[in-house]
């Protein structure tokens, strides 16, 4: 490693760090001040709220309905987990290991979604969904969710399929295994943990995914980050310790599932949707 | 690899010349998926292209029209360019010397677990959190009055900044973590031997990383900007949505499903997707002029 020593580098140095410092000190500051608030009495105009008090919990918890709001959250991420897991990691076996006439342009259709914005694609999307009906159900909300989660499981996935080799594939298929069999018994133990990553993440980012749940759900397809901006829109009806109690219990509904999904899975994969952008 | 008879060729079947050219049970598993993009992605954005060409009165070009008559709908591409511009660019100046710093470091985990919270939380709760945080009676504004920086509280909220402000704090880690990716992937040998020659950290920079590392600058200045230029929930909660953060998105929105003119909203979309592609080619035809080539030390 190389030592600048001078003391320009170590100012540099310095400075560097304290932007890192501030950074980090405000991002916290701003989840503390959600917390807190959501646990005080009453906070106007000091340092510290002048009590705390659990009360907001229960009372948000009824008027917001956060028990349906959290039902359809699940059963929305739920199926729009196993649904893209389904697709997702059978087109990403055969990208993985076919090259076919078309390969390139299947690719750029699984690549598009990733990269232009959802609130770009959603407004044609969700105006397409109301005219067929679809408008504000569960099923749309769900459809609209497989957009950017389809291409982000093949995305992930196609090198965890790449690292296994074919041959062990083949020594399956000598030893006499059906396709069934080969896919229970040697694929799927091979391919766990990078399936489980894949729909972790999907899963986290299902949850926090707001413009195309906003764009398509109805009053009872919410799910909890739609709610949330809801609350927050309408904010001075209700108390304003009751919305930080929403946006905790969405914070918590989705870091539970971060930690979860950070112990298989390297912190950049999370954004690291250009690391498909090598090909160019 | 297909065993053919010499002598009979027009006798192999289509199964097996479809294989010899990779297409066979197992090509087909794309399938399902690809149709389920191609009804969910590709046939929206051409039903609401064709959807902007039919306004409810008026020749076809009548939405796009109304939308570059109108000052308010108009204003609002300069709007959002002038939020996301300078937010990306902010971000990327931010990223680029921390990224030199925490390539170095042994355990970065603890630092990218940090930065991956604003990414995963969302816009709607970072915008949620700003409002108390940089409000008048926040602490982000306490702590300036109490350092004596600030005579009175800066107002940072319902205006340009707020939305400013959390487009940092959810841009900057996705720009960091991308960043990150890249200046890790050049080989440090290139460093050591420019030092060896007595290059100084600033020379190393300008001649030996910069140019390494444009590319893909570029490809992080597109998507940070994309998904800047698509603001919307901060900028309805934490902006001035009727005015200086009216952006395009919100446009697109209140024609689509507040005044139900399916046409226009899709029309704005249209127009936020074009404004979006041009920026991502000027940032892209500017890498090509920049230095194109392996980031590896070795020889190849």
């Amino acid at each position: 490693m190389i030592r600048d020593t001078g003391i320009g580098s170590k100012l540099w140095r310095t400075a560097v760090w304290a932007v890192v410092v501030v950074f980090v000190l405000n991002l916290l500051a701003l989840i503390a001040t959600v917390v807190i608030d959501s646990l005080s009495t009453r906070w106007l105009g000091t340092w510290l709220p002048a009590g705390f008090t659990a009360h907001w919990y229960a009372d948000a918890w009824d008027e917001f309905g956060l028990t349906d709001v959290l039902v359809v959250t699940f059963q929305v991420v739920g199926a729009v987990v196993l649904i893209s897991g389904a697709l997702g990691v059978t087109a990403a076996y055969a990208l993985a290991r076919r090259d076919f006439p078309g390969k390139r342009a299947a690719t750029l259709v699984f690549l598009l979604p990733l990269l232009v914005p959802p609130l770009t694609y959603g407004i044609p999307m969700a105006t397409l969904l109301y005219r067929v009906g679809l408008g504000g159900s569960f099923a749309g909300v769900v459809l609209a969710n497989l957009v950017p989660a389809v291409p982000f499981v093949v995305l992930v996935m196609i090198p965890f399929i790449e690292q296994i080799d074919p041959r062990v594939e083949a020594a399956a298929r000598v030893f006499g295994a059906s396709t069934w069999q080969l896919f229970i018994r040697v694929l799927l133990p091979l391919l766990l943990p990078g399936v489980l990553a894949a729909l972790l993440l999907v899963l986290v980012r299902t949850v926090a995914m707001f413009e195309l749940t906003f764009l398509t759900s109805g009053p009872t397809s919410q799910t909890l980050v739609v709610a949330l901006y809801y609350a927050v829109f309408a904010s001075g009806v209700r108390a304003g310790q009751e919305v930080d109690v929403m946006a905790v219990v969405y914070m918590v509904t989705t870091l539970v599932w971060l930690l979860l999904a950070l112990r298989f899975v390297n912190p950049t994969q999370i954004v690291a949707r250009a690391k498909t952008q090598g090909a160019h | 690899m297909t065993a053919v008879p010499a002598g009979r060729p027009t006798a192999v079947p289509l199964r097996v010349r479809l294989a010899a050219r990779g297409i066979d049970g197992t090509t087909m598993l794309v399938v399902p998926a690809l149709l389920a993009i191609v009804a969910l992605f590709v046939y929206p954005f051409v039903y609401g292209l064709v959807l902007s060409l039919q306004p409810k009165v008026g020749p076809f070009t009548a939405s796009y029209r109304t939308f570059f008559s109108d000052p308010f709908l108009r204003e609002t591409v300069w709007n959002t360019l002038v939020l996301a511009i300078p937010t990306t660019l902010l971000n990327i100046l931010l990223a680029v010397p921390i990224a030199f710093r925490v390539r170095l470091m042994s355990n970065q985990r603890l630092l990218t677990t940090i930065l991956v919270l604003p990414v995963t939380l969302g816009t709607v709760l970072v915008a949620q959190g700003l409002l108390t945080y940089l409000g008048p009676q926040g602490w982000f504004n306490r702590t300036l009055l109490a350092l004596h920086v600030i005579g009175a509280p800066l107002k940072l909220t319902n205006n340009y900044w707020g939305v400013f402000a959390s487009l940092v704090i959810t841009g900057f880690p996705f720009t960091f973590l991308l960043t990150l990716s890249y200046v890790s992937g050049i080989d440090p040998a290139l460093e050591h031997a420019a030092a060896t020659l007595g290059a100084g950290a600033a020379r190393r920079f300008g001649r030996i990383f910069l140019p390494l590392l444009v590319p893909g600058l570029a490809v992080t200045f597109c998507l940070s900007f994309v998904q800047a230029f698509a603001v919307f929930p901060s900028a309805v909660l934490l902006g001035a949505p009727a005015g200086s953060t009216h952006v395009i998105s919100i446009a697109a929105y209140q024609a689509a499903f507040e005044r139900y003119d399916a046409s226009l909203g899709s029309a704005i979309a249209m127009v936020m997707g074009a404004v979006q592609l041009v920026v991502v080619l000027l940032a892209l035809g500017a890498r090509s002029l920049f230095y194109r080539g392996p980031v590896g030390g070795t020889k190849g």
